[in-house]
């Protein structure tokens, strides 16, 4: 079970990355962020992201069109 | 244990990232704002450069247009199919500004954000922005008519930015 639920969709790039790091601001390190969204260039950019970031992606999943993103703040950010 | 985890988080070098902003239209104004927002996302310092036609972009009120004429790549989606605007059509007064509210319409349709978000969001993500004080000279522009934030300097003060970065972007 996530600790906040981030509804990004119908959104367009770049905004789910923004929102999601908006949202991550806010939590604390180690807690989880689901992340729905509907933007298809969202898999490749909450992959890179999370590399680049050093927040962890526990999950990327696609069922209909809808994209769900599990991320685990980082310990050291 | 939380000493170890602090050892690392001192140990990741800040990543930083400049770009020059030379346009203002409402489609260029895209690229170096999506960017920059992006790379503060992800925990770069970023530069931002403002000069010639990309100075309005930091006008404290935004009017953007865009102009179809010479660009024979700018095909607008219209009942199924992309229709472009052949050039003489731009030369009719107000045909531009259908253009320009043609595209702001199709882009809150499709979830995309307004030069305006994206700038507040790098403003408030940290972004610095510099001002071409030759520009301000040159098109009689006031730092008073813009947003709060941007501070003002010259080309050496970009390069100095540009040298301390692992990406630099013109656009």
């Amino acid at each position: 079970m996530a600790d906040q639920t981030l509804d990004a969709r119908g959104l367009n790039c770049p905004l789910p990355v923004l929102r999601a790091k908006q949202a991550l601001l806010g939590m604390t390190p180690g807690d989880t962020l689901e992340v729905l969204a509907t933007d298809p260039g969202s898999v490749a950019d909450f992959a890179a992201f999370c590399r680049v970031t050093g927040h962890a992606l526990l999950e990327s999943a696609c069922t209909d069109g809808d994209y769900r993103y599990s991320i685990q703040k980082s310990l050291t950010r | 244990m939380a000493g170890t985890m602090h050892e690392e988080s001192e140990s990741i070098a800040t990543r930083r990232m400049s770009l020059i902003v030379t346009k203002g239209t409402l489609d260029w104004a895209y690229p170096p704002f999506i960017l920059a927002t992006t790379a503060a996302a992800m925990d770069f310092e970023v530069n931002m450069f403002f000069t010639f036609y990309g100075l309005p972009l930091l006008l404290k009120n935004l009017d953007l247009k865009l102009s179809p004429l010479g660009n024979p790549a700018m095909k607008m989606p219209m009942a199924g199919v992309h229709m472009g605007m052949p050039n003489m059509a731009s030369m009719i007064p107000g045909v531009d500004a259908a253009a320009s509210k043609m595209m702001q319409n199709l882009m809150n349709k499709k979830g995309v954000a307004s030069i305006q978000e994206l700038r507040d969001i790098a403003l408030e993500g940290g972004v610095k922005m510099i001002a071409c004080q030759m520009t301000m000279d040159l098109f009689e522009y006031k730092l008073e008519d813009m947003v709060s934030g941007p501070t003002i300097g010259g080309a050496a003060t970009y390069i100095e930015a540009a040298s301390n970065s692992d990406i630099n972007l013109f656009i």
